[in-house]
């Protein structure tokens, strides 16, 4: 074939590489399969899987596989993530309970898991198994620490819309100067991320054995670790973490608020060096959005009466503002009945996300950072038209194209948000239902951001199933482009890509 | 002493003719014309060669010298020439670089390169800058004892507050002293009912703190600076930046070419790089120049640090400190309105000086063109002043010397008549040259 002749990418080498992340899929299906054993549930939703993915895992690895180049790299990451979709979506598939029996429902489960998202279209939370729930959250943790790896050994090398950016700031202090090696980077990152989740395991599981969380058993506990640490907010329960003691509520903020941050600082904090966290720009820059947006929030909800005692406000305007701005989407109470100040704070807190270099989706602070600094020097150059002044993080020059990068980045985001936000409201009319603006917004803000829960009808103790399955297949689709950064599938687009 | 000198430019003639009346002076130069030069206008020894070449040494007779200076205008030529000599001699080698990198290679294995000494010109010459640039009228300043005493050299102005008071009534300060007073190009030793006129030049020795205070009682009306402009974003330029950074000033630095002015930016966090010609007269205006407490002219080049210089006094600017590379402009330059003239190799021909007094005195500042000179010394137990009250030494030292300050430890003395030198203490004199060779030897 003539075609295949032109093509300037080894899609082979993508795809034998997809086989292998395919064939290691093996390992969480079956383990999914005993706690099924454990609860006597089915069994043949994972192990039908499990062979399934072993079979296309062993077929594809078996392509020529050379050294990864540039364009491999997107192809790579593009197709991993959705490859783990669809084979993440045929345990619910063949369980064929509730809705997730709709195959695009089941798409769409999959994708918001694997991508750390957090949006369900589950309706009916006891219609699942407990095997089933498990299966979703740890989606969402395999979503979680592939995004940690790929962004430190993928996406920092591709200079995706300022991702470099992680290694530019790193050059003396993070990422890439952790070990010499790629492999040994993401090993070390792997074992952090583990020993988080096992950490707030066990934290849920002290509070228990204390009385301060009755209802917590370990099930609970390891379902929830998994999509806290990766900033992505399944759970097994309808009510989310409002199933929960506001201790347990108190406890969990912690660790969604570590998972977004840098984890290459978060290491060097387990190596008793605080300092360079202390004095990173971006971390001080995360922390003050989360705290004065918690500020607000708590205002207007004192404001309009929600709640009456302090601790309430505190907790709910904290949990919620980490919540969703690091792109988990837990939630403690059902925020779509607050005040649209109060919501339209949570709104905003949704194009924030956590540090680069973390389990969080969205924008960035690294980015708005680099744009909020930038834009100051632009003022300052308006009175100054001859000066010179290299944007600057934590000290280290951000190179000039670096930041034209990352304006690219915010400003491409904002484009397919509104594209998206369009595209909701006119689909809903054409099926006859009818969305809010806000809701749009909203729902396409929560699955382009992978942030989760959105408001109205498509809030956090509410579910995405009631949108029309062609809103369902452009979120999912929106849900894959986002967690990856735009950037890798965009390129896929380009006729350049694949030929000169 | 024998000492061995390579390079005859200003820097190695300057050193010639200060050592030739005490010293036998070799002078190594590779140009015929200056050797031939040198032959008529100093009683020195000169060879035409290359100095880093060893046979040229070894003509030279280096290995009986005690003291081999590099000072040619080439870093490389002066490391190498250190290298070459401390093959064949066991003489102290000073190599004067202009460049810090250098330095800095130096700095963490001193004697590395075969140098014992390392000079750097413009990094001495941007010390003396941030120096100058602190302190309103200071012509020279100086540190000495790692900081602990400073002399400065002022200008007192017409309008000056202290004109037309005495000594007595203008030294108020307790841990100051005033050394000399330099009038009509003659060294004054002042006595308390000394009366100071516009015009006069004060050299006083004392604690930082009290030196700061007389400049501002000197002229009260000009505060500490603020705004400092540096012109030129050269080697020069970019240390006084960053040691103005380092002191928590941000100064303005106006660079002319855009990759250095880029370089510039990225190396200094806190000064705001402008990439510009300093001349341009419409930038001036648009970054008020002419508002600036100081403004230093940095070029590589003498006439255009003096129109840059001349062009922000025009606009303005309170202070002008030039960069004069040609040390006999300095006169020419402070006469047409340029406050003080920093000459990069004079400052260097005194760092390297300091070396020739029979290597005792710890540090040297030479006074309006070798008029005196204030040295450091650490007091021996063979020193005249060991034990004995100042009162008492005075008799046994000329006219023409003054202690000025006196450090035991971190602590800093103000000498008085009763004040008791110890050994090991670090004394500062002032000296007048007429009496120098006798006054080193005593103390």
């Amino acid at each position: 074939m003539s075609f295949a002749g032109e093509l300037r990418v080894d899609w082979a080498t993508s795809l034998s590489l997809v086989g292998t992340v395919l064939k290691a899929l093996t390992v969480p299906l079956v383990g999914t399969a005993l706690v099924a054993l454990w609860y006597r549930e089915p069994l043949a939703p994972f192990l039908a899987t499990a062979v399934l993915t072993l079979a296309a895992g062993v077929a594809l690895e078996r392509l020529d596989r050379d050294d990864l180049g540039i364009r491999e790299g997107f192809l790579m990451v593009a197709l991993t993530w959705l490859a783990i979709a669809v084979v993440g979506a045929v345990p619910f598939l063949v369980a064929g309970d509730g809705n997730l029996a709709n195959p695009v429902n089941a798409l769409f489960e999959s994708t918001s898991g694997v991508t750390t998202t957090g949006a369900t279209v589950v309706e009916n939370f006891d219609a699942h198994g407990r095997s089933i729930h498990l299966w979703r959250s740890l989606l969402q943790w395999m979503g979680g620490l592939g995004i940690l790896v790929i962004a430190v050994a993928v996406l920092s090398q591709l200079s995706i819309g300022g991702a470099q950016l992680m290694e530019t700031e790193s050059q003396t202090q993070d990422v890439n100067k952790l070990t010499p090696s790629i492999e040994a980077t993401a090993r070390l990152l792997g074992w952090l991320y583990a020993g988080l989740t096992g950490l707030m395991v066990a934290t849920w599981l002290a509070l228990g054995a204390v009385g301060l969380g009755p209802n917590v058993t370990l099930y609970d506990a390891v379902a929830h670790a998994f999509t806290a640490v990766s900033t992505a907010g399944f759970s097994p329960r309808a009510e989310s973490l409002g199933a929960f003691s506001p201790a347990v509520q108190w406890a969990t903020i912690p660790f969604m608020f570590l998972g977004a941050t840098n984890f290459v600082l978060l290491y060097h904090l387990t190596r008793g060096n605080p300092s360079r966290m202390v004095n990173s720009d971006e971390f001080r820059f995360y922390l003050s959005v989360v705290l004065g947006l918690t500020g607000l929030t708590a205002a207007f909800l004192v404001a309009s009466d929600q709640f009456t005692r302090f601790e309430q406000v505190a907790r709910h305007s904290l949990f919620q503002v980490v919540s969703i701005l690091t792109t988990t989407g837990y939630a403690t109470v059902d925020f779509v009945d607050w005040s649209p100040a109060a919501k339209h704070m949570l709104f905003l807190a949704m194009f924030s996300g956590g540090m680069a270099g973390s389990t969080t989706c969205s924008i960035k602070t690294l980015r708005w950072l680099v744009v909020v600094k930038s834009f100051r020097r632009d003022l300052f150059r308006e009175i100054h038209p001859d000066a010179i002044r290299p944007v600057r993080l934590s000290g280290q020059v951000v190179e000039e194209g670096v930041v034209r990068d990352v304006y690219a980045y915010v400003l491409l985001s904002g484009i397919i948000f509104v594209l998206l936000t369009v595209f909701v409201v006119t689909d809903a009319a054409r099926v006859g239902l009818g969305i809010g603006e806000f809701e749009a917004m909203g729902a396409s803000a929560a699955t382009f951001l992978n942030v989760g829960p959105a408001f109205g009808d498509a809030g956090p103790f509410d579910s995405y199933d009631f949108f029309p399955a062609t809103t369902k297949v452009a979120f999912i689709l929106l849900m894959w482009i986002g967690r990856i950064e735009i950037i890798p599938v965009l390129v896929l687009l380009t006729p350049a890509f694949w030929r000169s | 002493m024998r000492v061995v000198i390579v390079g005859a430019g200003e820097v190695g003639s300057t050193i010639a003719e200060s050592l030739a009346k005490s010293h036998d002076v070799v002078v190594i130069d590779i140009d015929s014309d200056r050797v031939e030069s040198l032959t008529y206008s100093l009683d020195v020894l000169p060879i035409e060669g290359d100095g880093s070449d060893i046979d040229t040494l070894e003509e030279a007779d280096v290995a009986d010298a005690d003291l081999f200076i590099a000072s040619t205008d080439d870093d490389e030529t002066n490391i190498v020439a250190c290298g070459a000599a401390n093959v064949v001699s066991d003489a102290f080698t000073i190599a004067r670089v202009k460049s810090p990198k250098y330095l800095q290679a130096w700095q963490r294995a001193r004697g590395a390169f075969g140098v014992d000494f390392m000079v750097c010109s413009d990094l001495l010459t941007a010390e003396a800058i941030v120096g100058l640039a602190g302190l309103p009228t200071a012509q020279d300043v100086d540190t000495f004892a790692d900081g602990l005493v400073q002399m400065t050299e002022f200008e007192i102005p017409a309008e000056s507050p202290v004109a037309d008071q005495t000594v007595a009534e203008a030294d108020r300060f307790d841990s100051l002293t005033f050394a000399a007073i330099i009038r009509d190009d003659h060294v004054v030793i002042p006595r308390g009912d000394t009366r100071l006129t516009a015009g006069d030049e004060v050299i006083a020795i004392g604690s930082p703190d009290s030196i700061r205070a007389f400049s501002s009682e000197i002229a009260p009306e000009e505060q500490g600076p603020e705004d400092v402009v540096i012109v030129g974003g050269g080697e020069i330029g970019y240390q006084t930046a960053r040691l103005l950074e380092e002191r928590g000033f941000s100064p303005r630095l106006i660079e002319q070419d855009e990759d250095r002015a880029r370089w510039l930016a990225e190396k200094l966090p806190s000064t705001t790089v402008l990439n510009s010609d300093a001349t341009d007269q419409e930038l001036l205006e648009r970054e008020n120049v002419g508002m600036a407490d100081v403004v230093v002219a940095a070029l590589e080049n003498d006439q255009q640090n003096l129109l840059a210089t001349l062009l922000a006094k025009r606009k303005g600017t309170d202070r002008a400190i030039t960069v004069v590379n040609t040390g006999d402009f300095a006169e020419l330059f402070e006469a047409v309105g340029v406050d003080v003239a920093v000459s990069p190799r004079k400052a260097t021909a005194e760092e390297i000086t300091r070396f020739t007094r029979a290597r005792r005195a710890e540090n040297v500042s030479i006074i309006e063109g070798d008029k005196a000179e204030v040295l450091e010394l650490e007091v021996d137990p063979d020193s005249v002043l060991v034990d004995r009250s100042i009162r008492d030494v005075a008799a046994d030292i000329p006219e023409g010397v003054v202690i000025g300050a006196i450090t035991r430890g971190d602590e800093h003395i103000t000498p008085r008549g009763d004040t008791i030198v110890r050994e090991g203490d670090h004394v500062v004199v002032f000296v007048d040259t007429e009496v120098l060779s006798e006054v080193t030897e005593k103390l």
